[in-house]
């Protein structure tokens, strides 16, 4: 009787396994499927002049340099803003925070901070970066905009990591007359380390892909020089690809698929780049 | 943080270094020009393709003069010239009356150019054989009154009806010009698009659904349409001559569905921006908008 | 474990060496500036609810909620102009429910897999492919959605055209994964090996371990990946504008074409006279979408708190 039990616990083990397998199987081939498909349409584009190049001819002929610098701006920008303050807001609302009503009301507005749609964090970086703040349509404006759209994940993802410190690790460091600062700097995040990392390339992957809101608050399609200080209007991959794709009549196709190419392997190396830390991290945290 | 964030810290400054100095614009060494300067254009989506070769040409010919043109739509591009953001608008649509009286508010004075035209183009599937249509036709598929192809003299089959969505100048101009008929004995100023009607952000995406789809139908700018798809010649009443759209019909007045592209800046434009305009409506700029695929202001002499 | 160590001794170093007020006031300094930084996200979401309400509120005045809410006819350029959003309001909730029903199960799945089946080094080279997920922008999966999935859906449910809510539900499924798996993924990670391997200790299997164990007790980091997740679906703008089809009919199945709230939004922004009509309803519309976001997360909140306290007596 027992090994009926026994096996059946085993059958639904093998069944269970294989669809998580499966779920996973799921995620990750339209992954490589997208990537082997605009591989396929957009290498013919791929030339070191489409990559040095500014754009000519409505973007039809020449290169894409320019965009490519400006997404490389948008992603340092966002990261500068969104990830010192994201952290530090984490770090508040795990260490410091007591459980009333601010600390409360300070958690929902992050959750429903990550629902507002791309499109209004656009007009709300215009009503208050590009107007209000006087920076005009500029690089600068889009970066805090692009930040405040990534706010809501960093501090999340930052907070789910510090939480998961365990809390002997903490007892323990203040147990030695460490104080609180200390511990949460030489202690805990060292050890959140790889989920904070994570948060920030989901935010920044993101924000490299965002059209909607660097629509209103500075991007450009055509520009004859980089920008050459943060005021500057910008390009942008992600615009470029929009343009592109939807306003310009007889674009060659090659050319369209040539930019998404350019954009998917910026985001592929910054991810690459934040996977080998996290890895390091994880590894030194397992020692 | 700790060292290992900050082993990519350097590379990345270095290359952020190299990007600012090094890579530099393709213009050709200056040669002697009078006008230099810095100027923005902002606006529809339409135009854009238009401005950025004309920005291009002018720069080319004025090295010391620097354009930028963004999109993206009208109603925007509208809205930065009044708040002060951008020297040009460029637009598809004709500026309203709200939008003058909010200008004067803020001290700004548009000032209208018109510096082509784009003739619409209505585009039906290879294999469709329906090839003319009247306005009023037009106007009960787009109402969804009429809704089957074998209707039309074509095959048993549904209509897709695409469009564009509001942010396109088409928008509105097919409305008022084919929907509600503006202009004929039939003319209903309540007319409305249907609600089975596809509304697509982009005119790409709706010329490739009619390439794909044997029973969509949408409108284009002349320039976005290709071999992939069939023009409708268009009837203005089931008496007139069909006509197919094309640079000339536009110019000359049989093709009906024919709609302005204009720039507005803040009064009347002068130094650079003249230059600028001058130029667009030049000869020269003229051939630019044929090559575009849009209408030139005047034939070619 | 001895890393630890080394950063307990390095910590103590560093307090011992120190003048201990000096020290006091820095840190009072840095925990001011900490306290300031976990405002900062109610004052950034402060400042879009004042932007929504300043435009949009206006709009209430020339329709009434009740016609804005429930009416069917949305005509932004008429004369005069009508605005009811009840197409756009079931059309979001439509997509979003599908997507949901499809994200959240495959993701969790998905992060139990990396996080406590899969080797360490197969887990570690699949995390980046998911993330890169996150990465590709919404114009590409966009086209991706036009020049793959729509085909496919036209043909499998022999419809009329593939611009659909099922096509937006799909891609933006996708769209949700990465962040679901990810966050879910670190949730499990940080479960303490010792539930695990009491419960292996007790004879139970890894997948009852999975199941029992370790997806409830990191229940909450799932739940904030999930509303994350949804958060995402709800607010996507460029790829359902791409593939949903645009109709303004008030949809009546998943194969119907139709417009969700951020598409209408995105779809008249662009050329509202600032100001005017349209643009007060269109972030009138943005408002009711808040309203709705914040209304599911709240609700997620009180069962997850009952949840909460279930598992921990």
């Amino acid at each position: 009787m027992t090994t009926g039990v026994v096996n059946s616990r085993r059958i639904s083990q093998r069944t269970a396994l294989t669809f998580l397998g499966l779920a996973t199987a799921i995620t990750v081939v339209p992954v490589l499927f997208i990537i082997i498909y605009t591989i396929i349409n957009g290498g013919a584009a791929i030339s070191w002049d489409f990559l040095t190049q500014f754009p000519s001819q409505a973007g039809r002929a020449g290169g894409i340099l320019p965009a490519i610098i400006g997404t490389f701006y948008l992603m340092l920008g966002t990261l500068v803003f969104a990830l010192p303050l994201g952290v530090m807001a984490g770090i508040y609302l795990t260490e410091y925070a007591r459980d009333n009503w601010l600390t409360r009301l300070i958690n929902l507005a992050i959750v429903n901070l990550a629902g507002v749609p791309s499109i209004v964090f656009g007009l709300f970086g215009l009503s208050v970066f590009v107007l209000a703040f006087n920076f005009g349509l500029s690089l600068l404006a889009a970066s805090l905009t692009l930040a405040c759209q990534a706010l809501a994940m960093v501090i999340t993802s930052s907070r789910e990591a510090i939480l998961a410190v365990p809390r002997e690790y903490r007892e323990g460091s203040l147990a030695i007359g460490v104080t609180k600062w200390q511990t949460v700097r030489y202690i805990v995040l060292p050890q959140a380390l790889p989920g904070i990392i994570t948060g920030a390339v989901l935010a920044i992957s993101r924000a490299a892909g965002e059209t909607a809101p660097i629509l209103v608050v500075g991007a450009a399609f055509l520009l004859p020089k980089l920008p050459q200080s943060p005021f500057d209007q910008f390009m942008a991959l992600s615009y470029h690809l929009y343009t592109v794709s939807a306003h310009v009549p007889n674009m060659p196709k090659e050319t369209v698929w040539g930019v998404a190419l350019v954009l998917l392997v910026v985001v592929l190396s910054f991810d690459m780049l934040a996977a080998a830390i996290r890895i390091k991290t994880r590894r030194r945290k397992q020692s | 943080m700790s060292k290992s964030s900050r082993k990519w810290l350097v590379p990345l400054m270095l290359a952020i270094a190299l990007a600012f100095s090094g890579c530099n614009s393709n213009l050709p060494s200056a040669d002697s020009s009078t006008f230099s300067g810095s100027i923005k254009i902002v606006g529809s989506n339409t135009v854009t393709p238009l401005s950025s070769v004309w920005a291009e040409n002018f720069m080319k010919a004025n090295p010391k003069v620097s354009i930028a043109v963004s999109g993206p739509g009208s109603g925007v591009g509208i809205a930065s010239l009044i708040d002060g953001i951008t020297d040009i608008c460029q637009s598809s649509r004709l500026i309203t009356t709200k939008e003058i009286e909010q200008a004067k508010a803020k001290g700004v004075n548009p000032y209208e150019v018109q510096v082509a035209s784009d003739a619409l183009s209505v585009i039906v599937n290879l294999s469709n054989p329906v090839s003319e249509l009247t306005i009023e036709q037009l106007s009960a598929i787009y109402t969804g009154k009429i809704t089957n192809w074998k209707e039309l003299g074509g095959i048993d089959a549904p209509i897709v009806a695409m469009a564009r969505d509001t942010n396109s100048g088409t928008h509105v101009f097919f409305k008022e010009h084919v929907v509600q008929m503006y202009g004929l004995p039939t003319a209903d100023k309540t007319l409305e698009y249907g609600n089975k009607v596809l509304f697509l952000p982009s005119t790409e995406e709706g010329v490739s659904q009619v390439a794909n789809n044997p029973n969509a139908i949408f409108y284009a700018g002349l320039g976005y349409v290709t071999d992939k798809v069939k023009t409708i010649a268009v009837k203005r009443t089931a008496g007139d001559p069909a006509v197919r759209p094309s640079v000339d019909s536009a110019l000359d007045g049989t093709y009906s569905i024919s709609r302005p592209l204009v720039y507005y800046t803040n009064g009347a434009p002068t130094g650079v921006i003249k230059a600028y305009i001058d130029y667009c409506l030049s000869e020269e700029g003229q051939k630019v908008v044929l090559e575009a695929g849009f209408v030139p202001l005047t034939k070619r002499r | 474990m001895a890393m630890l160590q080394r950063q307990i001794t390095a910590a103590v170093k560093v307090s011992e060496t120190r003048l201990r007020q000096r020290l006091r006031l820095g840190e009072r300094v840095i925990e001011g500036w900490i306290f300031l930084a976990g405002l900062l996200a109610i004052v950034v979401l402060l400042g879009i609810i004042f932007i929504l309400f300043k435009e949009g509120l206006p709009i209430f005045a020339y329709t009434s909620p009740w016609e804005f809410l429930f009416g069917t006819e949305w005509c932004p350029v008429s004369d005069p102009p009508t605005f009811g959003i009840a197409p756009f309001f079931v059309s979001t909730l439509m997509i979003t429910l599908i997507a949901t029903v499809i994200a959240v199960p495959v993701g969790v799945a998905c992060a139990a897999y990396l996080s406590e089946v899969a080797p360490k080094r197969v887990a570690e080279a699949i995390k980046p492919i998911v993330e890169i997920l996150a990465g590709i922008p919404s114009v590409m999966m966009g086209f991706i959605g036009l020049a793959l999935l729509s085909p496919l859906v036209q043909s499998a449910f022999k419809l009329n055209t593939g611009l659909c809510g099922l096509t937006a539900a799909i891609m933006l499924a996708l769209m949700s994964l990465p962040i679901i798996v990810s966050v879910s993924e670190d949730a499990l990670h940080a479960v303490p090996r010792e539930f695990k391997e009491a419960s292996y200790a007790l004879g139970a299997t890894k997948w009852e371990t999975i199941w029992h164990v370790c997806i409830p007790s990191a229940l909450s980091g799932i739940a904030a990946a999930i509303l994350l997740g949804v958060g995402r679906a709800i607010g996507e703008t460029m790829t359902v504008l791409m593939v949903a089809g645009g109709a303004l009919a008030v949809p009546v199945s998943p194969t119907d074409p139709m417009t969700t709230m951020t598409a209408a939004i995105a779809s008249g922004i662009g050329n509202a006279v600032r100001g005017g009509l349209q643009y007060q309803a269109l972030f009138a519309v943005g408002l009711i979408l808040f309203a709705l976001t914040l209304t599911v997360n709240i609700s997620a909140e009180r069962v997850l708190e009952r949840q909460k306290r279930k598992f921990t007596r």
